[in-house]
């Protein structure tokens, strides 16, 4: 423990110190990661010009060759690799020939639909996984335990593509309550109160689709991790100081057990920015996971970069957020520690 | 508990929930008025047509950009912009005359000097399939605005089959001429003449069609507007059909397995007519370059141990028709009189120990793979059935899986043993049938080419002249020996006529009218 010793100018410069070392990082790892995708992207059997051909049951040599200058595939690999490179340095991200778009334009239409998606079921599956786990923590061994532990299982254990058919089938066919598909219903006009209030509804089924698994991973987690802390001698010292249980689980056991769940939702929320795929497809929402795969399918090269581009960024974001969500939980984690 | 009292329990104001209202007024004859709600799945990537002939392109573009002609369902030409046309006698020159009054979505007159442009210039530059045809023009004259004369290199029967609105759209000269046509930024809003124009596309969501007002079909278009939803799912794609979220779907839209149960839904009618303009033919592909399928015997063998009625029931559930020869019984000149190959595994097996193809200690007389096409789960399930039902004469066959870009390399490349391959045959052979047969058109690299490697130089030569040959008669005589030839040589095993089911809402008229079905300009789909 140094930052006791270490005055407040000192602080700062320790600060701004941990900052440049961390962008240093952060520029290094996004262009090695840039290298990387276009490494991959290309390995992939087959290119756009092939994709389209084979799509359109016809292909001559004129459409090949025409295709294939157009998307800049007639010149050799360590060109193309260092044109990109260029442009992910000048934060370009290029165009998509296929879809004769800018990729940015491309993924900042899609992205708030994935961050409204995603955020939502993040927040559902963090928030009631802390809360049963903690339940389940605290009971263990009763009935109530049990069965948080059996229901958390079986989510776990389903696949969520089927439990997302289910619960459409269950609130949009049986009960029509909920629309099955979509993001906002379409051709009616609406002030934005409606819109807001349209869109709420259609995201209730895919958020809690999503959300089923995470909610089963937050869930086991907290319960051991409330069982571990639960026998820790601090805690046997906050009883016999006699305080209460309620605030033994809050300030004691919950602020110590969080710690493996930020560490573990801070690598998932990475995955959930891209890892909407299949909730997006059996739902029809128009986010970037979807995207995503649309591009790898169609080898739309400069999107599926641009893409894994974008998430590698945010990723890398999440990972320093999860780091300082560490120093405000756990004061011993300092600053020079986390960087 | 409905929708709209749930919305209300949770808050929400429930106007936005009452569905769409289909504001439908009746009109003398049709029902004038109406939204139609369909799919659209892939999502494609642009909606001009003479740039991209992806399917969900035509399927979108059709609505949007029209062509000089339409054809019936028995393929015989119908008006589409031009309302009359006349070819001479020596099959070199054909005058067509335009209607009057066609507009663009923009306002601007179409003319014949835009019919021109997009055949002469745009389409040859742009569209490999009509490359091939339209190149045949020698030139295009335009004596006034409403009559165009193509004058042809030399005499090419099927020209007057390939004016359809996904070979022959036809695009503004004012907005492509003097461009690079692939990068136009006009390419986005999709200016046709079309009887619907795009008001809005939301990438991952729908795209919004509405009525081109100034369409110069009287009351045409009856519906006010089209919305093409994009769902990627087959499940959720199901789903919206059982609730009548949508009144139509196309091509693979349902899945087979889905077309039976669907089938008894009381609201729609299903049918498999509207696709014989493009009678898409299935085969097994073989690699004639890879033994033992370079000999006739074991491809004849193949032909005899593939249980074709099983296989349609089984894989496809009834919809196909088993195939007899190289062309559909939908295209011109199909001749029926062909060598016919009976499900006999007894026939196949003599066949193969004809050859000397012995099966080994493990009842294997050979192991060739099987490359499964990536365009739906019904291929995965094809690639089964023919893996077991050729295992049972001793033909081992491995499976292997790849998606699009992948195939589309291997295949084209000849990297391949066997695959599934369906070709379009856009109702004459000239067009759809010759490509996969004749030795000029072996061309590595290039998919729907001759991939299968066979060369004969007497196919190659009757399909020369039935393609040039002016009279019916003659070509029919042609096409007929032709086909004869190649059903005795099966250079791939023709499979099915392959079917797709289209879920018509009852209230729908005319969706299926033409040859060109659900790819057509619906000007004339209506409520009722």
């Amino acid at each position: 423990m140094t930052s006791a010793s270490i005055n407040s100018g000192g602080r700062v410069f320790a600060v701004a110190l941990a900052l440049a070392g961390w962008f240093v990082k952060f520029v290094a790892v996004v262009l090695v990661i840039a290298t990387f995708n276009f490494i991959l992207v290309h390995a992939a059997p087959g290119d756009p010009a092939q994709v389209i051909a084979g799509q359109s049951g016809a292909s001559d040599e004129k459409l090949l060759a025409q295709l294939r200058a157009e998307y800049g595939l007639d010149k050799p690999y360590p060109i193309q690799l260092a044109n990109y490179l260029k442009r992910v340095v000048t934060l370009d991200l290029g165009y998509s020939y296929r879809q004769q778009r800018t990729v940015a334009s491309l993924i900042l239409e899609r992205l708030p639909a994935t961050l409204l998606l995603t955020a939502t079921a993040f927040t559902l599956a963090l928030l009631s996984g802390i809360i049963l786990g903690t339940l389940a923590g605290v009971r263990a061994g009763k009935w109530s335990d049990t069965l948080l532990t059996i229901v958390s299982l079986l989510l776990y254990a389903t696949p969520v593509f089927w439990l997302g058919l289910m619960l459409v089938l269950l609130f949009s066919v049986q009960l029509d309550w909920l629309p099955a598909f979509g993001y906002v219903t379409i051709g009616v006009p609406m002030t934005t109160l409606q819109r807001m209030g349209d869109i709420g509804m259609h995201l209730i089924l895919p958020a809690v689709s999503l959300a089923a698994v995470y909610l089963a991973i937050y869930t086991r987690l907290m319960r051991s991790s409330v069982l571990d802390v639960t026998h820790q001698d601090f805690i046997k010292t906050a009883k016999a100081k006699g305080l209460k249980q309620g605030r033994i689980i809050i300030r004691h056991i919950l602020r110590n057990a969080m710690l493996p769940i930020v560490t573990v939702a801070g690598m998932q929320a990475g995955a959930l920015v891209g890892g909407a795929v299949v909730i997006e497809t059996v739902f029809a929402w128009p986010g970037l996971g979807r995207l995503i795969y649309d591009a790898l399918l169609q080898r739309d090269y400069p999107v599926l970069l641009g893409v894994f581009l974008v998430m590698s960024v945010i990723v890398i974001a999440l990972n320093l957020l999860t780091d300082t969500i560490y120093r405000v939980i756990d004061p011993r984690v300092s600053v020079r520690a986390a960087s | 508990m409905n929708r709209r009292e749930f919305a209300k329990l949770m808050g929400v104001s429930a106007v936005a929930l009452s569905g769409i209202p289909l504001g439908i007024t009746r009109a003398a004859g049709q029902t004038k008025g109406g939204t139609l709600n369909t799919i659209i799945q892939p999502e494609p990537p642009i909606l001009v047509t003479a740039l991209n002939q992806q399917q969900p392109t035509l399927t979108l573009g059709g609505k949007i950009y029209e062509s000089l002609l339409r054809y019936s369902p028995d393929l015989k030409p119908m008006p589409g912009i031009a309302q009359s046309w006349e070819v001479s006698p020596d099959g070199l020159t054909y005058t067509f005359k335009l209607f009057p009054g066609i507009t663009f979505h923009d306002g601007k007159p179409l003319t014949s000097e835009d019919v021109a442009f997009s055949m002469t210039k745009m389409l040859p530059e742009t569209h490999a399939r009509a490359r091939a045809i339209y190149s045949r023009i020698d030139k295009a004259e335009t004596p006034d605005p409403l009559t165009v004369i193509f004058k042809m290199k030399a005499p090419f029967a099927p020209f007057l089959t390939a004016l359809d609105c996904t070979t022959g759209p036809i695009v503004p000269k004012h907005i492509y001429d003097g461009s690079d046509f692939r990068k136009n930024p006009a390419n986005a809003q999709a200016i046709g003449s079309g009887p619907f124009k795009l008001k809005e596309w939301v990438k991952g969501s729908h795209v919004h069609l509405v009525r081109h007002e100034g369409y110069y079909r009287k009351d045409e278009p009856y519906l006010d507007e089209v919305i093409y939803r994009i769902i990627p799912d087959a499940a959720s794609r199901s789903l919206a059909l059982e609730q009548g979220k949508i009144q139509l779907t196309q091509w693979n839209d349902i899945e087979f397995y889905d077309v039976v149960r669907l089938s008894k839904l009381p609201n729609y009618e299903m049918t498999t007519k509207g696709y014989e303009y493009f009678a898409p033919h299935q085969w097994l592909e073989l690699n004639n370059r890879v033994k033992p399928m370079d000999d006739k015997r074991f491809r004849q063998a193949i032909a005899h141990a593939l249980d074709l009625k099983s296989m349609a029931q089984r894989v496809y559930f009834g919809m196909p028709k088993i195939a007899t020869g190289p062309v559909s019984s939908k295209t011109r000149f199909y001749e029926k009189d062909v060598k016919r190959y009976d499900y006999s595994l007894e026939k196949a097996k003599a066949l193969l120990d004809e050859m000397g193809l012995k099966p080994g200690a493990d009842g294997k007389r050979v192991t060739l793979k099987y490359l499964i096409p990536p365009y739906g789960e019904v291929y995965q399930r094809a690639g089964e059935f023919i893996r077991q039902t050729l295992g049972r004469v001793g033909i081992d066959i491995q499976l292997e899986n790849t998606d699009v870009g992948g195939w589309a390399d291997k295949f084209s490349n000849w990297d391949y043993e066997m695959t599934g391959n369906l070709v379009y045959q856009y109702g004459d052979p000239a067009l759809g049938v010759s490509r996969t047969y004749i030795s000029s058109n072996i061309k590595k690299g290039i998919l729907f080419s001759n991939t299968a490697g066979y060369s004969n130089p007497e196919v190659d030569k009757l399909f020369d002249e039935a393609a040039s040959a002016t009279d019916d008669t003659r070509r029919q005589e042609l096409y007929s020996k032709v086909q004869k030839i190649l059903v005795e040589d099966v250079p791939v095993i023709w499979m099915f006529e392959a079917a797709y089911p289209t879920f018509i809402d009852k209230r729908l008229k005319n969706v299926t009218s033409t040859g060109v079905g659900v790819h057509e300009s619906f000007s004339s789909v209506s409520f009722g």
